[in-house]
C-alpha cells in the first residue's frame, strides 16, 4: 500500500549543523503516529518540511506517492496536507465560527466571492457547525477567540485544520500549555477524528503519546533512533537513555 | 463575517434621513453638505483598506486627485459630462492604484507606509510640472460642467449638486457595504487579524488584498471627480500628504473599520471645523487638535467606539 505520507533520506542543514538526518519515514493512511524526541531533536524542522514551510537540503517528500518536495505551502494544502501550530495561528478577534468557516470558505473556492452576503452561504455555515458540533465546540460558536480558554483555543487550532479536509494531519503539540485539566478533552476529541485521516503527532506529553498513538518515531540529534509500537518504545533501553530516561528516572 | 447578520439595521439609514433633513432644513448649507459627502466617500475608500484590509497609507489623495484631475481633464479638453467624468475619473484612479497595488502591496507596515507617500509625492509632481496638461500649481478653473443626465443643471446655491452627491455616495455605500459582507469581506478581514494563517488556509492573500487595494482607490477617484464637477476646479490641494493625513483623521475620528465611523469623521470634522473657524478664525486648528486627543485618549475606538461603551455598560447594568 502506498504510504500517505512519505520521506526519503531528508536532510536540512543549516551550515555546518546538522538538524535533520537521513530521514526516511512513512506515514500510513489512517495512521496514529507519534513523533517524539528530546527538545532540540529535530521534529518542529521536520513538520516544516513536510509543510513547505522550510525546503529540505536533499532527499524527497512523497504525498499518496507523489513527490511534493517543491510544492509551496498553499499548494500542499490544497493537495491535503493539513497542521496546526505549536503556538496557536488564530483570527484572535473573530468569533469561533468565523474562524472555521474562513478555512471550509477557502477549501470551497468562493473566498473571492463580493456579490452575496457571507452570513447567507448556508452551506458553509451549516458545514462549519457540524464540524464544531463534532468538536465540542457547538456552544461557543458565537464567542470571540480571544475570550475562549487556552484549551478551547487549541481545539479552534484543530478545527480549522479539519476544516481543509485534510488525508494527512500534523498535529505540532496540540496539548502545549494547556492545563492538564483540560487536555483529556483535546485527548477525546483527538481519538474521535475520522479514522481515513493519518496523523501524526507530535507532542512533549508522554500520556497522551502513549494513549494516543499506535506507532511511534523516536528522532534524536536529527535523525530516526527507532520506530516501533508505543510497547516496543518503551521498552528500548537507548530511548529510555536519550529521552524517558531524563523525565521518567 | 458569516456570524454576522447582513440584514439592513435601522440605524444604517441614520445618515441618508440626516441628509434628507438638512436639504430642507439648511439650505445655505448646500455647499459644505455637498464637500462633507465628498469626504465621506473619500474616507469610506480608506475605511475600506485602512479598517477591513490593515493597510495602513499616508498616499491615498494620490487616487483622489487623480480622479479629480482626469474629471478636470476630460471636461476641459473632451466632453463636461458630469456621470461620464464620474467613471472615468473612477476607472483611471482605479487602474493607478491596480498597478502602484501591484508593486507596493508586495511589502508591509512602514515600508508599505512609506511607499503610499512615495506615490502621492510623485502623482503630485507630475501634477505640478505638467502645467500644459493640468494647469500646473493655478489648477484648472472654470471646469466645463453639463447638466447630469441633461437634465439637472449644477445651480448657484448648490441643490443639484449636494442631491448628486448624495446620490453617488449611496451607491458607493451600498457597493462598499455588499463587500464587506461578502466571501471576499471576511477573507479581507481574515487577512487584516492573521496573515500566516489565511496562507496556511490556502488563500491568495496578496492577490485579494490587491483587488481591496484597486476598489478603493477607485472610489477614491469618483470622490475627486465629484469634488471637480461641483467645485468647477482642480487644484494641487487634490493631492498630497496633507489631505491623506486629514482623511486619516477623520477616520480615526469617526472610528476605523466601522463602516460608519467613514460618515461621522468627516461630518464632525468638517462641521466643527466650519463652526470653529466662524468663531476663532485665528485658533480653529487647535479646537480640532484637542477633539482628536480627547477621541484618542479616552475612546480608542473613534466617536462610534463611544456608542459601544455606552452599549455594553448598559447591558451590564441590566444584569
Amino acid at each position: 500500500m502506498t504510504a500517505a505520507l512519505e520521506t526519503r533520506g531528508l536532510c536540512k542543514k543549516f551550515g555546518a549543523l546538522t538538524v535533520a538526518d537521513n530521514i526516511s519515514f512513512a506515514l500510513e493512511p489512517g495512521a496514529r503516529h507519534a513523533l517524539i524526541g528530546p527538545n532540540g531533536a529535530g521534529k518542529t524542522t521536520f513538520v516544516n518540511m513536510l509543510t513547505g514551510v522550510l525546503k529540505p537540503s536533499s532527499g524527497e517528500i512523497l504525498l499518496g506517492g507523489e513527490d511534493i518536495t517543491g510544492l509551496a505551502q498553499a499548494k500542499r494544502v490544497k493537495r491535503g496536507i493539513g497542521r496546526t501550530f505549536q503556538i496557536n495561528s488564530l483570527f484572535r478577534s473573530l468569533t469561533v465560527l468565523d474562524n472555521v468557516a474562513l478555512g471550509i470558505a477557502e477549501r470551497n473556492g468562493i473566498g473571492h466571492r463580493m456579490g452575496r452576503p457571507a452570513s447567507r452561504y448556508g452551506k458553509i455555515i451549516d458545514e462549519s457547525v457540524e464540524l464544531l458540533k463534532t468538536l465540542g465546540l457547538a456552544q461557543d460558536a458565537a464567542q470571540r477567540v480571544r475570550d475562549l480558554p487556552y484549551g478551547k483555543q487549541r481545539l479552534v487550532e484543530i478545527a480549522i485544520a479539519l476544516g481543509m479536509q485534510p488525508r494527512v494531519l500534523l498535529l505540532d503539540e496540540p496539548a502545549a500549555g494547556v492545563p492538564s485539566l483540560e487536555s483529556h478533552r483535546i485527548l477525546e476529541v483527538l481519538a474521535g477524528l475520522p479514522a481515513g485521516i493519518a496523523i501524526l503527532i507530535i507532542e512533549h506529553d508522554m500520556d497522551l503519546v502513549f494513549r494516543f498513538a499506535r506507532r511511534i518515531t523516536v528522532l534524536a540529534a536529527g535523525a530516526v533512533l527507532m520506530e516501533g509500537t508505543p510497547h516496543e518504545v518503551g521498552a528500548d533501553a537507548r530511548v529510555r537513555q536519550v529521552y524517558l530516561g531524563d523525565k521518567r528516572a | 463575517m458569516y456570524s454576522a447578520p447582513s440584514r439592513l439595521r435601522f440605524f444604517e439609514l441614520t445618515p441618508w434621513v440626516l441628509a434628507v433633513a438638512v436639504y430642507f432644513l439648511a439650505p445655505s448649507y448646500l455647499p459644505l453638505g455637498a464637500y462633507v459627502m465628498i469626504m465621506i466617500l473619500f474616507v469610506l475608500s480608506l475605511d475600506l483598506i485602512v479598517g477591513f484590509g490593515g493597510i495602513v497609507t499616508l498616499g491615498h489623495s494620490a487616487y483622489f486627485g487623480f480622479g479629480a484631475y482626469t474629471a478636470g481633464i476630460l471636461a476641459v479638453r473632451v466632453h463636461g459630462d458630469p456621470l461620464l467624468g464620474l467613471a472615468a475619473g473612477a476607472l483611471a484612479a482605479g487602474l493607478l492604484g491596480l498597478a502602484t497595488g501591484a508593486v507596493i502591496l508586495r511589502t508591509q507596515g512602514l515600508t508599505l507606509l512609506m511607499l503610499t507617500l512615495a506615490i502621492t509625492s510623485i502623482v503630485l509632481e507630475v501634477a505640478a510640472s505638467a502645467t500644459w496638461l493640468t494647469g500646473g500649481t493655478d489648477g484648472l478653473h472654470s471646469v466645463p460642467v453639463q447638466p447630469i443626465l441633461g437634465l439637472f443643471k449644477f445651480d448657484l446655491f448648490g441643490k443639484t449638486a449636494y442631491l448628486y452627491c448624495t446620490a453617488m455616495l449611496a451607491a458607493c455605500w451600498w457597493l462598499v457595504r455588499t463587500v464587506i459582507h461578502s466571501p471576499f469581506g471576511a477573507a479581507l478581514v481574515g487577512s487584516r487579524e492573521n496573515d500566516a494563517r489565511m496562507h496556511a488556509i490556502g488563500a491568495p492573500v496578496y492577490f485579494r488584498r490587491l483587488q481591496a487595494y484597486a476598489l478603493s482607490c477607485a472610489l477614491a477617484g469618483a470622490a475627486g471627480a465629484l469634488l471637480t464637477h461641483t467645485t468647477q476646479f482642480v487644484g494641487t490641494s487634490v493631492l498630497g500628504f496633507e489631505l491623506s493625513g486629514e482623511a486619516l483623521v477623520m477616520l480615526v475620528l469617526g472610528g476605523v473599520g466601522r463602516l460608519y465611523g467613514a460618515f461621522v469623521g468627516p461630518a464632525v470634522y468638517i462641521v466643527a471645523r466650519d463652526y470653529l473657524a466662524q468663531q476663532t478664525p485665528e485658533y480653529w486648528y487647535l479646537g480640532i487638535g484637542i477633539l482628536l486627543v480627547v477621541i484618542v485618549l479616552f475612546a480608542r475606538g473613534g466617536i462610534l467606539g463611544l456608542f459601544d461603551l455606552l452599549k455594553n455598560k448598559l447591558k451590564v447594568e441590566k444584569r
